[in-house]
């Protein structure tokens, strides 16, 4: 069936709610509205009130309650509205969530999905357009997933829910109607922890994710152009991350390029550039560069466009490895 | 019994008297052996508190917070409950732990700086204690929910401080709590302290209890140094809970008689007088008088009863000490349900930096 990624996400949360009774749904608006992007439509009139829950407006109480529901059996997926509010959350996802199986050797554990839309791109309102991974990849224990077609959104979703650690699946909201692609109907899973080489070429490696991977697509298409052949590596699983997928790229083609929407600083880039640095500094033929958001603030919508990394920076920044 | 004492008029339940005589229409009239038992409960636990301390000042223990004067609130909630029911405690609540029959050598395994001694043996339903304040409170609640979507016909507990109330996660749980009309008992050790600010700079209302009504249910403030009322609205608030009538808020009064932890010295900010006022309202003393007038306590008794906390805690530091510390595979191992090639490649590093008998 063809559908988008939004499509796909619901199709994966009713399968999973289908195939496992312990599933539950729940957050601000998920209920009778469906979400605000219509990710949970339909879903409460298919499996009640008990499963999938609308909550009071609490983000922390959201995770706190999810915990509190894992200990008892069921496997929570929560949704945070905009990646933006999941501050409140904080202490209940580092202090608890990630840390629940270590603390209690294994007693207790966490497995829960918490979903969030996250990224700039959609112009939307202050506070919606985060895309603050790193401060998640950090934390062990985690397991960060974000998808960037509807294809993997599905396959993701449903391995992530039934994962037996915490996932943070982070939903790029530029790409929840972008494009439409063919999505079985039956549940199926793509593995966690595999990043995916989704285009193939012996020049130059671009690492991304996300709603980034379109924008590396268009670049690379424009670097094949001038004779340059571009790889591209989905990460899918930001953390625990796919390096050895990442270091067979570099150690082929020479060279690398990070591509995300996060700022520079202490972004996910740096522990890449910095995984290569470690692990294939022979096969380098220049040094691994970044093409990022810069260090300030998300712009509102009216200045986002000078904000967001785009296929133009990306080639300028393919040129100079190139040309090392 | 409950709906009795309305905390927005300020009453508070008491059962016992100073002089250990208990209120003929509300005494809970317990069988001999569930009132031994409880002050057998409430012996142990200040013999294993006592001795907690002692290991800490001897460097054999980490920071340790200590629960004396709580032994009435910490027995009395925890001998109300099932074995089914689930508690999700926080950092101070040693009575409720022995009487729920969390081995005391766990526990003390874990504040001599063990996780192993925060994994729940199997069987019960003890979440791990909490440490960042009032963090449990949403959790208990989606347990609740949990136990609530099951048909478990269960109750779930959880236990917090005054300073707690301050916490978002105390008013986001307990809203959560109504809204869902959850099977919880939220209990409340209102000590008085939050290391050293005093209950009037946590909250300008005058009991911590009257905020369930807030949240659409019943708030009760009770003696927390009479152990039958503890007992009696904890039961109370557990019957409700367990038969679908939503959540309960108790504020148990009571005090911290020693320091807020191993590194506090309470003397810096409150009198001796004021400890002393407390101390004459000892919970072990109080109910000691009650058993006597019940012909149940006697010296011998007491000799006996102290022989044998003194033998389960030597046991259980023996226990405790005799343990293996972790090893590099124990700190790993549980990060993930699977480990990761990164994490395998750095405790390899680890493990070849270390001399042998460290690893």
């Amino acid at each position: 069936m063809i559908m988008t990624m939004v499509q796909a996400i619901n199709r994966a949360l009713a399968g999973e709610m289908e195939r496992d009774g312990r599933v539950v749904v729940f957050g601000e608006d998920v209920g009778r509205d469906g979400g605000v992007f219509r990710a949970t439509e339909g879903l409460f009139d298919k499996f009640g009130p008990d499963r999938v829950m609308d909550t009071p407006l609490a983000e922390s109480a959201a995770i706190g309650a999810a915990i509190g529901m894992a200990a008892l059996g069921l496997r929570p997926v929560p949704e945070i509205q905009f990646m933006g509010f999941i501050y409140p959350a904080f202490n209940q996802i580092i202090s608890h969530v990630a840390r629940m199986r270590n603390r209690t050797r294994g007693r207790f554990t966490a497995p829960l999905t918490v979903r969030t839309p996250y990224g700039a791109g959609v112009k939307a309102l202050e506070h919606h357009s985060e895309s603050t991974e790193a401060l998640f990849c950090h934390i062990p224990g985690l397991t960060v997933v974000v998808p960037s077609s509807p294809y993997d959104a599905k396959g993701l979703l449903a391995a992530s829910i039934r994962s037996d650690d915490p996932v943070l699946f982070l939903e790029p909201t530029k790409l929840y109607r972008a494009e439409k692609q063919e999505v079985p109907e039956a549940p199926y899973e793509i593995p966690l922890r595999q990043a995916a080489v989704v285009r193939e070429g012996r020049d130059l490696t671009i690492v991304a994710w996300g709603a980034m991977i379109p924008v590396a697509r268009e670049a690379a298409s424009a670097a094949e152009a001038s004779g340059v052949g571009v790889e591209i590596i989905d990460l899918r699983t930001l953390s625990p991350m796919d390096r050895e997928t990442i270091l067979t790229s570099v150690k082929k083609t020479g060279r690398a390029l990070v591509l995300h929407e996060a700022p520079k600083t202490c972004g996910l880039g740096a522990e890449i550039a910095a995984t290569i640095g470690e692990s294939a500094l022979l096969s380098l033929k220049a040094p691994v560069l970044r093409v990022t958001a810069p260090d300030i603030t998300v712009p509102l919508p009216k200045s986002e466009d000078l904000y967001y990394p785009n296929a133009e920076r990306v080639l300028r920044t393919v040129r100079r490895l190139m040309e090392y | 019994m409950i709906e009795r004492f309305d905390p927005l008029k300020g009453e508070r339940l008491r059962i016992l008297d100073e002089d250990g005589r208990a209120a003929p229409d509300l005494d809970p009239h317990l069988p001999e052996a569930e009132l031994r038992a409880l002050y057998d409960r409430m012996v142990q636990a200040r013999a294993a508190d006592a001795k907690a301390l002692k290991l800490q000042r001897q460097g054999r223990l980490g920071t340790y917070a200590p629960s004396l004067g709580h032994e009435a609130t910490q027995v009395g909630l925890a001998s109300a409950m099932s074995r089914d029911d689930w508690f999700f405690p926080y950092f101070r609540d040693l009575g409720a732990f022995l009487t729920l029959g969390y081995p005391l050598a766990d526990y003390y395994h874990f504040w001599m700086g063990n996780e192993a001694g925060l994994r729940t043996p199997d069987g019960l339903n003890i979440f791990p204690i909490a440490i960042p304040v009032g963090s449990q409170v949403p959790q208990a609640v989606g347990a609740g929910i949990a136990a609530k979507y099951r048909k478990l016909g269960i109750a779930i507990v959880t236990t917090f401080g005054d300073g707690a109330t301050s916490e978002g996660d105390f008013h986001e749980g307990l809203n959560f709590a109504g809204v869902f009309k959850t099977p919880n008992v939220f209990v409340c050790v209102n000590n008085q302290f939050a290391i050293s600010v005093p209950r009037s700079r946590q909250s300008a209302a005058p009991t911590l209890a009257q905020k369930a009504i807030a949240y659409g249910f019943p708030g009760v403030q009770v003696d927390g140094n009479d152990v039958l009322a503890v007992f009696a609205a904890t039961r109370e608030a557990l019957t409700v809970a367990r038969s679908g009538g939503g959540p309960t808020l108790i504020e148990t009064y009571t005090y911290r008689m020693g320091d807020h932890t191993t590194s506090d010295d309470a003397a810096r900010y409150r009198t001796k007088d004021e400890v002393r006022e407390w101390e004459r309202r000892d919970p072990l003393a109080r109910f000691r008088l009650y058993l006597g007038h019940k012909g149940l306590w006697d010296d011998a008794y007491e000799k006996e009863v102290q022989a044998a906390a003194a033998d389960l805690v030597e046991k259980a530091v023996a226990e405790a000490e005799a343990r293996p510390p972790a090893s590099v595979d124990d700190i790993f191992a549980y990060t993930y349900a699977a480990a990761p090639p990164d994490l395998e490649a750095q405790r390899a590093e680890l493990k070849a930096s270390l001399p042998e008998g460290r690893r």
